[in-house]
């Protein structure tokens, strides 16, 4: 999941006002940008599709790390358009958060400068070929169990945007696992590679959906609001039940001692990521914030002169129209 | 935010002759840039033959509190509807 621990906003509007509106989400009615909403609703969704865009174009580092050195050409094309439809995703995300009354280059100045966030995932480093496969297959894995659920969220430009980002996700993971199953019926120098990229995606793809359900102070207001389909701890346990069987065919062990079928729950067991790891990712002491975030500042500030440039130039353009007219 | 891209919505026409539909939007300095934005973020995947932009500062949107005035008089008119008529099976198929 992109947003985690998204902080829900207080809203100090009138009891009946508030209650007209629980009353069409809980009609099913979308919630459309002209339409009145609670204060709180519009900031949180803000904080949080703001936080998904930031994610999907953050998240083209990692793979974009690997996509001059990729094995083949093909690999190479195959890259290239799975990291330029995260690009997409961004956009699509920043549009949606733009209809909430908050500008783009607002968005941009919030994650550059820390006051937003993004997934704690892509503070990993992307160390080798088979990083590209445990990334596509567990990290786009587990956006997807998340997307999936919010392409019905109350908010209209919020839900049509997941509704695009799904039809295009399946691609990103099942790329990847198609890179997992090569390295994983490779030499074994190369099996071994695939292993490691589990051993060490294992975990902070399971924290992608945030803290367990029982420390998430924030879910219970933006459940009733649509804004979040799932329990954090909900959506965790259908990954893990959906991808132990996947690596299991893949001949890889996922690295967890206590991983146990259990019959009753219909479910694995496993054991909880490492909190306050994750804690500390999200403070920024993750391996890569600091690189990942000067990558993006070092990205704005040598694209001023273009952006500023080619308002330049329309400028320039209309005139001589007017001036022919 | 001092000079931000001006905000363009995207309207795609899909293969099969449909009207053009709106599918989202995007910022661009000018309206042939906004055109080459628009194939690269909104048809990576064949989803159009033909492309429209507008700027979003040219749209005029009904308001929601038009609800009202503006949709309910048709409510009343059912007689508009063909299931209004009732026409008896043996004047044939109509
Ligand atoms: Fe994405
Ligand atoms: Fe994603
Ligand atoms: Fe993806």
């Amino acid at each position: 999941m992109y947003a985690q621990m998204v902080k829900s906003e207080s809203t100090q509007d009138a009891p009946e006002k508030l209650a007209a509106f629980q009353a069409r989400i809980d009609a099913g009615e979308k919630i459309e940008p002209k339409d009145w909403m609670p204060e709180g609703y519009r900031k949180t969704l803000i904080r949080q599709i703001g936080q998904h865009a930031h994610s999907e174009i953050v998240g083209q580092l990692p793979e974009g790390n690997w996509i001059t050195r990729a094995p083949t050409l093909e690999r190479k094309a195959i890259l290239l358009a799975k990291v330029q439809d995260e690009a997409g995703h961004g956009l699509y995300l920043y549009c949606a958060a733009e209809t909430l009354a908050v500008s783009r280059d607002e968005l941009t100045e919030m994650l550059l400068d820390g006051r937003m966030k993004y997934s704690s995932i892509f503070n990993y480093p992307t160390l080798t070929w088979a990083d590209m496969g445990a990334v596509g297959w567990l990290v786009d894995g587990a956006a997807i169990m998340n997307q999936v659920p919010l392409q019905r969220t109350s908010y209209g430009p919020y839900s049509r945007a997941m509704i695009r980002i799904c039809k295009e996700e399946s691609f990103h993971q099942r790329q990847g696992y198609h890179i997992m199953m090569k390295m994983a019926q490779g030499t074994p120098a190369q099996k071994k590679m695939a292993q490691d990229a589990l051993n060490r995606f294992w975990y902070p793809s399971l924290m992608m959906f945030g803290p367990s359900d029982k420390d998430s102070v924030h879910s219970a207001q933006s459940m009733k609001w649509k804004i979040k389909m799932n329990t954090n701890d909900e959506l965790r346990q259908k990954f893990v039940d959906q991808t132990v069987p996947q690596a299991e065919f893949l001949g890889l062990t996922v690295p967890d001692d206590t991983l146990r079928w259990n019959e009753d729950k219909g479910g694995y067991d496993f054991a909880e990521p490492d909190w306050s790891e994750f804690f500390d990712v999200i403070q920024g002491n993750g391996p890569c914030n600091t690189e990942r975030l000067a990558a993006r500042n070092k990205a704005w500030d040598e694209g001023a002169w273009v952006r500023e440039g080619l308002m330049a130039h329309a400028a320039k353009k209309r005139a001589a129209k007017l001036a022919a007219e | 935010m001092k000079n931000e891209w001006p905000l363009w919505e995207v309207f795609i026409r899909g293969q099969h002759g449909l009207n053009h539909r709106h599918v989202g939007s995007l910022h661009a300095p000018d309206a042939e840039m906004a055109l080459k934005n628009a194939r690269d973020v909104y048809t990576r995947r064949n989803e159009g033959v033909s492309i429209w932009v507008v700027e979003a500062a040219h749209i005029t949107a009904s308001s929601p509190s038009d609800k009202g005035p503006l949709y309910e008089p048709s409510e009343s008119k059912v007689y508009r509807h063909p299931t209004f008529f009732d026409i008896p099976d043996e004047a044939g198929h109509m």
